[in-house]
């Protein structure tokens, strides 16, 4: 049972207040997806001073800029590398990585894998609504099959990727999915994966009502919500899908968590070690 | 003593080094903790050299899983106040440009080097060539400013390998070092001095929070960062952006920033430039020339005036912004001006913009330096036709 007792956490002391009103459309799941993040920001007590949120291209990489912390808004899909660099140079900090699914799985793809391979302590949010919004509604690496957008007017024939799985393949510590249908469950993930020492990937099922929806016939946001939440994803390719990078059914919650050596400490204790030996 | 010790302890060692060696060590004596970078020929010595140095003094390196990635690697610690570096050559500065035109546009320091090798695409990895000069300076998309400077020398690697962080760190922008693969892998004594220079540090913010503005500059142009940590809590972003970080295209806003963008390097081209002027006073011909084809008209320039021909040199440091008006000094008594370049005319292009006149130019193309013999039969001929 997950209420929302946290009467203490109050979104709008964790938001710049001079950047409202936001420029989400109505409907859009990402605000959850913040808000849920900012809540377990708030929970775990992390030093906005020492807080560092990097974000990429697109509706998901604006809303870094919403944040009362130090963010960073970079360029098309290299949030994570950004992220790689600072949060090695700068140690003492917390560094967060917002990111949509073109932004982290298409351009991005690169940097995620090897960001989950390195394991070097970093929470990436990945929020996928299967499309590409800001542009105007092009398909994605996780769109459904048979869907349709702009660039896709007959249906996506292209499989999707399972963001988590190829998280886990690729080595992340910690992966974990959520929808926004659940906000405190999500919140909870979202903590976990801050706690986590290593690479956290987390994915928010996200919708897109205005761009996406509304061309699927999906409903508006609460229809789009719901669906969501059964986790499940059409697919007029279901004996062809195969598992576990194509599935039809996206499960949720906490999907892998281990404790492999994180990057960062690593490297420092092999420098100490290199610089003692060498002087 | 090794090199390091040297650069700790203050000493000045002589060492004979290449120049890929020369420029790490000069990145550590600038105060380079930070290097990113992604394997490639002929620049790869500066990694491997720098992974040995940068845990000696508590710096980081780290090697990305492609080049566009280091660029972004090398911003990101320096965005977190830690002077960075990469290296690469032609093809990884083609990769890397997306994210130096957002080091130019959100002005945070940071030093790219390439050795430049024989193009286009994969070309002649291991051949020398001169041209990336139009890259450096207008690689990535937009309108930005950007200092490349052009040593023609391993000692000359080493101390610009410094100036490059100095600037940097001072005028807040990304500064490429260019050279060619002649000198990155020549070996030459180098006197490594420079831990005796005092190391250039960035604008920082203080104040209260509530009168800081990110982008609002006084009247250096050049405005101060805000380090994570320090309680600022402010937004970078590539959007053009307001004096206050935040994202805007207010027309009167987006003009008065990329206006001043470029203000900045204007205002300091007095530490900017850098060039030598060797026997221009009196010269009928005055070689322009950059790199190892310079060090091939040095060598020219003396056997011309062996014969008694009045031969000079004009050697770019700073290749951008391009030294324009030392230039014109230069060669306002010349009666012919010959480029020497390894490349179809990138120099000689930015030559005749500057005299308004055609020039005679020499462009090897082959993956091979220029001698000084070639630049003298010809330099030599066009001083007898004066």
């Amino acid at each position: 049972m997950f209420i929302d007792t946290a009467a203490d956490f109050d979104v709008t002391n964790y938001l710049r207040k001079e950047m409202m009103p936001h420029f989400l459309c109505p409907g859009c799941g990402h605000g959850i997806a913040l808000r849920a993040l900012l809540w377990a920001i708030h929970d775990l007590g992390l030093d906005r001073d020492k807080l560092a949120v990097v974000s990429g291209i697109g509706c998901a990489g604006r809303l870094s800029a919403y944040i009362d912390a130090n963010t960073f808004h970079v360029t098309h899909g290299r949030p994570l590398a950004y992220a790689t660099g600072l949060a090695l140079a700068r140690p003492d900090l917390h560094v967060v990585v917002i990111t949509g699914d073109g932004d982290c799985l298409a351009i991005g793809g690169n940097h995620l894998i090897h960001a989950c391979r390195r394991n070097l302590k970093l929470t990436c949010l990945m929020l996928n609504n299967e499309v590409y919004g800001m542009t105007g509604g092009q398909v994605s690496p996780t769109t459904s099959e048979t869907r349709l957008t702009t660039t896709t007017p007959l249906g996506n024939q292209e499989p999707h990727f399972d963001a988590c799985a190829l998280a886990t393949a690729a080595g992340a510590g910690f992966v974990g999915r959520e929808v926004t249908h659940h906000v405190p469950k999500l919140k909870e993930l979202i903590k976990a994966g801050l706690e986590h020492p290593g690479f956290a990937f987390v994915e928010v099922l996200s919708d897109c009502t205005e761009i996406f929806g509304r061309k699927n016939d999906m409903g508006s946001s609460p229809e789009m919500i719901m669906h969501q939440k059964s986790g499940i994803r059409p697919s007029a390719y279901r004996d062809t899908v195969d598992t576990p990078f194509r599935p039809n059914d996206l499960p949720t919650g906490i999907l892998t968590r281990n404790d492999r050596p994180e990057y960062g400490a690593a490297y420092r204790r092999a420098a100490v070690t290199r610089k003692g030996a060498s002087g | 003593m090794n090199a390091v010790d040297t650069t700790l302890t203050g000493k000045t060692a002589v060492k004979l080094i290449s120049g890929n060696q020369a420029c790490a060590l000069g990145a550590i004596a600038a105060g380079c903790r930070f290097f990113a970078g992604y394997p490639i020929t002929p620049s790869s010595e500066i990694a491997e050299r720098l992974v040995r140095l940068l845990p000696e003094v508590d710096g980081v390196f780290v090697q990305m899983e492609d080049e566009i990635a280091s660029m972004a690697a090398v911003i990101g610690a320096s965005m977190g106040g830690v002077k960075a570096m990469t290296a690469t050559s032609g093809p990884g500065f083609s990769l890397k440009q997306e994210n130096i035109g957002y080091a130019a546009g959100a002005e945070i320091p940071c030093v790219i080097v390439n050795v430049m090798r024989g193009g286009p695409s994969t070309g002649m990895p291991t051949r020398p060539s001169q041209a990336d000069l139009m890259q450096a300076r207008w690689g990535s998309h937009g309108d930005y400013p950007i200092i490349a400077l052009t040593p023609a020398s391993v000692e000359e690697i080493y101390s610009e390998t410094i100036r490059a962080f100095d600037l940097a760190e001072q005028c807040r922008t990304p500064v490429v070092l260019l050279y060619d693969q002649v000198i990155a892998q020549l070996s030459e004594t180098v006197a490594l001095n420079g831990a005796g220079h005092p190391n250039v540090e960035r604008k920082w913010a203080s104040g209260p929070r509530a009168a800081y503005k990110p982008y609002d500059a006084g009247s250096d142009a050049i405005p101060a960062m805000a380090r994570p940590g320090d309680g600022y809590r402010t937004h970078t972003t590539g959007l053009t952006h307001s004096e206050s970080g935040f994202p805007t295209q207010q027309p009167e806003a987006v003009t008065r920033n990329l206006t001043r963008l470029f203000t900045k390097l204007d205002q300091h081209r007095n530490l900017i430039d850098s060039f030598e002027a060797l026997h221009c006073d009196d010269a009928d011909v005055v070689i322009v020339a950059i790199g190892i084809s310079a060090r091939a008209a040095i060598r020219a320039v003396e056997q011309c005036r062996a014969q008694g021909l009045r031969v000079g040199l004009f050697r770019p440091i700073t290749f951008w912004p391009f030294p324009e008006k030392q230039l014109r000094e230069a060669a306002s008594k010349a009666k012919a001006v010959l480029v020497p370049e390894m490349n179809t005319g990138q120099l000689q292009f930015v030559v005749e913009r500057v005299l308004g006149k055609p020039v005679d130019g020499m462009h090897l193309f082959s993956g091979e330096a220029i001698t000084p013999a070639d630049i003298a039969a010809r330099a030599a001929a066009l001083a007898k036709g004066a």
